[in-house]
């Protein structure tokens, strides 16, 4: 083993794409999946727009014994997961089931399934609550089904810390690689646009109230006011470099090369905002000079305050203007633990094509001193390198580096 | 055959209603005296199928008995015996 761990297979279930080819080239089209909320009525609500995935038909994916056991983003988990290992070249069915694991982030659980539980617990009584209620809500779930469905039995687990957790999710499972399991699957699926999940969502105050879908979700944009919402995410395989060249792996998109977690401090004790620290913890894991990186995939809150901060943490670490930062998560929404995934594997496609996805939308604050790639996708150098920003509600702060594969 | 006998076609009807369709042919006769779990159906399937056969039949099997019970044949002939008592005894 090399230590180093790659990534050969992506899946993804995006409002703007299923599957990596639709959604790359849907981001490169700059081609938006927010619209107004379909899924319910949203009217009544201050807040009315979402990044929603259309066409997705759980009956035809998702075999019918699992169907009354599941959510719905443990159904768009279920078929991401079969995604990624056709991409990967991998049939789980052929290898030995401790050698695989899952390792997925959690931002909400399965709150439509839990919704209409509640549902019937209060309008019809406790003996109409599915028995399936016992787990179909619960954060871990999505992990549980994969391993399930593919006799994953190696180590897996859940991280919730909101839109964070889709990179630590991908660091514990790049442990889990680098400690002797084979292969893991890793990333997160979210998917709450039902009453119950909006109302939760509401209570953030980070939403947008815009009931335009092109000026909804402007980060770093002087009119920014709150994210839109959206579902879905993403989720990779991971293997050990050697084990995917020796068993000769379709291809190698490349490797997690550096992770970085830490937790703000306390509003009231006047320290710096943690996100710079876990940039320089990433990049130093990943051995990378801060003038190596090609491109930032930036959290992108779109709340003012939360979008200096994040200028200021690229701006201290890179210097003026040095480095393309981009957030192609404007066309999608912010998918909480589906996100970072999701920037993930869109680092990765912009590694393979050299090519800069835009941020869709915005116009630049002259606010913040950073080199925000709008309009059209940036191409013309390569990319290797690529710092991936994701930030989590109370206090989290991840980064991770991926980097161009060479054996 | 009485209006209130459970039969395999009620058994099969629940099952599919509460624990979803299986990818083969799931129940059949020939299977009736199969393991629940062989055909594909775990305890939690079963969970569910009884509290459908109770809210339904209005016949309640406890957990202890729930678990006692390892085939279709079972549970059909534990419905129909206390259908049987339910019909006897004015509620």
């Amino acid at each position: 083993m090399t230590g180093r761990v790659v990534v050969t297979g992506l899946g993804v279930a995006a409002p703007n794409g299923l599957g990596s080819d639709d959604y790359w080239a849907a981001v490169l089209g700059g081609v938006s999946g927010i619209g107004r909320i379909t899924r319910f009525d949203p009217t009544p609500y201050p807040a009315r727009l979402a990044g929603e995935i259309r066409g997705f038909d759980a009956a035809e994916s998702v075999p019918g014994r699992l169907l009354p056991q599941t959510d719905r983003m443990t159904q768009l988990a279920l078929v991401s997961a079969e995604c990624a290992f056709a991409d990967a070249g991998v049939r789980p069915e052929e290898l030995p089931e401790y050698d695989m694991g899952v390792v997925t982030a959690s931002f909400s659980g399965g709150f439509e399934f839990g919704q209409n539980e509640l549902r019937n617990l209060w309008s019809r009584g406790g003996q109409y609550v599915s028995a399936y209620q016992s787990f179909a809500w619960f954060y871990a779930v999505n992990s549980g089904q994969i391993s399930i469905r593919n006799g994953m039995r190696g180590p897996s687990g859940v991280l919730v810390s909101d839109q964070a957790g889709g990179l630590d999710a991908v660091a514990q499972a790049r442990r889990q690689v680098r400690k002797g399991t084979r292969l893991m699957v890793s990333g997160g699926i979210d998917a709450m646009l039902c009453p119950w999940g909006w109302v939760a969502l509401l209570t953030s105050g980070r939403l947008s109230t815009s009931q335009d879908p092109a000026r909804a979700y402007l980060p770093f944009d002087a009119e920014a006011a709150g994210h839109i919402p959206g579902e879905g995410g993403a989720l990779l395989v991971l293997e050990d470099a050697n084990t995917a060249e020796s068993r000769g792996a379709p291809r190698i998109y490349g490797e997690i090369a550096g992770h970085g977690s830490t937790f703000d401090p306390k509003p009231e004790a006047g320290h710096a905002p943690g996100l710079q620290r876990a940039i320089d913890i990433a990049l130093s894991d990943a051995g990378t000079r801060p003038d190596q990186v090609d491109v930032v995939f930036s959290d992108a809150a779109a709340v003012p305050e939360l979008d200096r901060i994040e200028a200021e943490a690229i701006t201290k670490t890179f210097g003026v203007g040095a480095v393309p930062v981009t957030a192609p998560k404007t066309t999608t929404g912010r998918l909480y633990s589906g996100a970072a995934p999701l920037d993930l594997a869109t680092a990765f496609l912009a590694i393979r094509d050299d090519v800069i996805p835009p941020t869709t939308a915005v116009s630049l604050s002259g606010e913040y001193d950073i080199d925000l790639v709008t309009g059209s996708p940036r191409t013309g150098k390569p990319v290797d390198v690529a710092l991936v920003l994701a930030r989590g509600q109370g206090g989290f702060n991840s980064a991770v580096v991926v980097r161009k594969y060479e054996s | 055959m009485s209006a209130n006998e459970f039969s395999i076609a009620d058994l099969k009807r629940i099952l599919a209603e509460g624990a979803g369709e299986p990818d083969g042919p799931g129940l059949e006769n020939k299977s009736l005296d199969a393991d629940f779990e062989l055909i594909g159906y775990d305890s939690l399937a079963l969970l569910e199928t009884s509290g459908r056969i109770e809210r339904e039949y209005g016949v309640r099997l406890e957990e202890a008995q729930l678990a006692e019970i390892r085939t279709p044949r079972a549970l059909i002939a534990f419905v129909n015996d206390h259908l049987a008592e339910s019909v006897k005894s004015p509620r």
